[in-house]
């Protein structure tokens, strides 16, 4: 049992925002009662977390996230993922199949959860792969994957470039009642690109990626979503021409969901002036103008979910030339510090920036959580809103340090992280 | 750069681009050129500048005549140098950039001249070794030193730069001579035009201070210089053109096309040419071509830069 006092829950999906107690027995929330309530008898001598002049909000969920195991556990594995996800306040995460083997079968799928369970940690739900191998070619086992615990399919990481595959995909996961999620980059557009096309690329000689790129992948699969009336997730969404695709769908009630991440939202092209491989992210960092529209559409609903592509790599794909590097970045311990600061800076309020990090991303993969209601899962994140903090990679439970963000300055992070009920994170508290 | 108390000194320790350098800097390169390229006609064409100094070439991509351009460079300033190139180093054996380098730094080399298919590959070298490295072509990005024997030779045949009109056409877009040439040329006060099809002419290069033609005859009007570039014929299967005998017709420079051009216009090309495709031989070899004169002053200008970085002063004579 655990009584956590005094703080100001925050439930966007509960329609809470008022200092409350909240109950925990089991690893469910009870119930939360006011201040001014007693504590009923059966919580008393329980364990007490003092949450007085903290946010208290529903367990931050972070719905894509490259955990690397099995396979390059170099790189991260479950448990030090898991660790990173504590750390940063997020109670559970959606990794990616793109791992060695891939996660196309229900034995892996059951390797994560068990490593993950073994681990006792932050909650790990698997997506697993849409094709065998992630080929593009046949599909994979998604029924078996199903029973195993996956929550999604996708080939993130190797765009379904096939439309009559990606079109079976949606209906067969449909059929299933599961969401694909769609890495939208058509590879043939891409060619060899390394970076946003504009004057920047032409200025850093690095060949360019439009905008394009993803917005032909958004529209044909939101086209392919509409002719299916299956579930449609749209990952890591970058480019201002994407909006007004998921903007129009949704508008005609479409079945399509998009998340964005943290870097999209504070990094432009201009970031990779220094030619800095942590700035290297598929899809590319785009124009400020990307920024501004990805950061309106996180306003007016058109996104319905912050996610973090962590994607850890290590020196030996990050210490290298630009174009032979690796892309991809780590997000998982600084994504509430920069979706706070997006708060701090009035982007979005805080109501907004909590339910894209809870709510919205649950109902975008059918997971339970995103809310404190009364029988949920008592996975709850405590953020210290005045906490000013200095990000460095040194410090960080990630097995890997690739991120652009080292030493930004940030106001605002996790106090403490419970999943079940269990304090899986502490500090400061 | 220039201060009361002496010769101009060179405030950069590397060359990586035309884009760090001030129009001061690209001055006091060539006033240096200058008079090295006196040093070339003597007799004996070696002066102690570098006497001491080790100088690794490490070209990754095959070169001859920038490669050689800059041994005979670093040779005739009296300079110790090593080339090492890619088909005969342990870079095929999948060795890193890094650990390549690593290796060498070992040998203490002073300055070390690199040649890289990938864009931002010297920058990324300046962060591991301590020795200056000039920027001898990265990918698609920069090739400095062309740029820079290039306005010598511009200025040796026009007297100055400043007000000139010059045409530069073919594949801007994944060319590193048009960027730094483009860089270079309106750093200097010229009115710099690109040419080319529009496969050819990457996002936004009006910024970099070039203006955009998609017909060779209008971009050519009254040109001072027009400067052709090679064609990759790799970029076929790109798509970026139908057939080199279109390309030819539409992009070469034939007689016909320079007619467009001021009387007086001068043909430049950075080489290997392809004959018939971007520039036909008659032109290639005519009195207006200067594609000689720019491989000869290549060595000069290679010298000051060398020499410059070496700490060296704006006034040679010793």
């Amino acid at each position: 049992m655990l009584v956590i006092r005094g703080g100001r829950v925050l439930d966007p999906a509960g329609g809470t925002d008022r200092v409350q107690n909240i109950l925990v027995d089991k690893g469910k929330v009870v119930r939360t009662i006011s201040p001014r309530t007693q504590i009923p008898r059966e919580f008393r001598g329980a364990d007490e977390i003092d949450a007085s002049g903290r946010l208290v909000v529903p367990g931050l969920i972070d719905i894509h996230v490259h955990l690397r195991e099995p396979g390059h556990e170099y790189k991260e594995t479950i448990a030090t993922g898991c660790a990173a996800a504590a750390a940063g306040g997020i109670t559970a995460v959606v990794c990616m199949p793109n791992t060695e083997p891939p996660n196309d079968n229900a034995s892996v799928t059951e390797f994560m959860i068990q490593k993950a369970r073994a681990h006792g940690g932050v909650i790990v739900h698997p997506a697993g792969a849409i094709s065998a191998g992630q080929k593009g070619e046949t599909l994979a086992e998604m029924g078996d994957m199903k029973a195993a615990g996956a929550v999604a399919f996708t080939d993130d990481g190797r765009p379904v470039m096939n439309a009559g595959l990606m079109r079976c995909a949606l209906e067969y996961a449909g059929g299933l009642g599961m969401p694909i999620i769609s890495h939208c980059e058509d590879l043939a557009l891409k060619g060899r690109g390394q970076m946003n096309e504009g004057a920047n690329s032409t200025r850093f000689g690095l060949r360019p990626i439009p905008p394009q790129v993803e917005e032909i992948m958004v529209a044909r699969d939101i086209a392919l979503c509409e002719l299916t009336g299956a579930r449609l997730h749209l990952a890591h969404v970058s480019a201002e021409a994407s909006l007004r695709h998921i903007r129009a769908a949704k508008k005609r009630r479409i079945r399509v969901t998009a998340e964005t991440a943290p870097h999209y939202l504070w990094l432009d092209d201009g970031a990779v002036a220094n030619y800095d491989t942590n700035t290297k992210v598929n899809p590319p960092l785009r124009s400020q103008s990307d920024v501004e529209a990805l950061r309106r559409a996180l306003r007016d609903g058109t996104i319905d979910a912050i996610a973090t592509d962590h994607a850890p790599h290590s020196p030996v794909e990050k210490e290298v030339e630009f174009e032979v590097a690796s892309p991809g970045m780590i997000g998982l311990e600084t994504s509430l510090g920069l979706v706070l600061r997006l708060v701090n800076e009035n982007v979005i309020t805080l109501k907004r920036a909590i339910a894209l990090m809870t709510s919205g991303p649950a109902r975008a993969m059918g997971l339970p959580g995103g809310t404190l209601s009364p029988g949920a899962d008592a996975n709850v994140t405590i953020i210290d809103l005045d906490r000013e903090w200095t990000v460095d990679p040194a410090s960080f439970a990630s097995k890997s340090r690739n991120t652009p963000f080292a030493g930004w300055q940030l106001r605002g992070r996790a106090a403490a992280t419970v999943v079940r009920g269990k304090v899986v994170y502490r500090d400061g508290i | 750069m220039k201060t009361d108390k002496g010769p101009a000194t060179f405030g950069h320790k590397h060359l990586l681009g035309i884009e760090q350098l001030a129009a001061e800097d690209i001055t006091l390169i060539m006033e240096t050129a200058d008079s090295f390229k006196e040093i070339s006609t003597r007799t004996i064409k070696k002066v102690p500048a570098l006497r001491g100094k080790t100088v690794i070439n490490l070209f990754y991509e095959p070169s001859t005549r920038t490669r050689t351009s800059f041994e005979i460079a670093e040779k005739r300033l009296s300079a110790d140098s090593i080339n090492i190139a890619v088909s005969t180093s342990a870079v095929v054996k999948g060795e890193s950039l890094k650990d390549t380098v690593k290796t060498l730094m070992a040998m203490q080399p002073d300055i070390i001249v690199m040649r890289h298919q990938n864009g931002g590959a010297p920058h990324f070298l300046t962060q591991i070794v301590d020795a200056s490295v000039i920027n001898a072509g990265d990918g698609i990005h920069e090739h400095p030193t062309q740029a820079l024997l290039d306005l010598f030779t511009i200025i040796e045949k026009k007297q100055a730069v400043k007000g000139l009109v010059v045409t530069i056409a073919g594949d801007i877009a994944h060319s590193r001579v048009a960027r730094s040439n483009i860089l270079c040329l309106a750093k200097m006060g010229a009115t710099v035009r690109v040419a080319g099809p529009p496969t050819m002419i990457p996002a936004g290069i009006q910024k970099m201070g070039a203006r955009v033609f998609h017909r060779f005859e209008e971009a050519c009007q009254d040109a001072d210089v027009v400067m052709m570039l090679r064609l990759q014929t790799e970029r076929q299967a790109e798509g970026l053109f139908s057939t080199l005998r279109e390309y030819n017709r539409l992009w070469g420079l034939s007689a016909r096309m320079l007619r467009y051009a001021k009387k007086d216009a001068i043909v430049m090309h950075p080489g290997p040419m392809n004959r018939g495709v971007e520039i036909d031989p008659e032109i290639a070899d005519g009195s207006r071509s200067v594609i000689l004169d720019q491989v000869e002053n290549g060595i000069a200008v290679r010298m000051a830069v060398l020499y410059l970085l070496s700490g060296g002063t704006g006034d040679i004579t010793e």
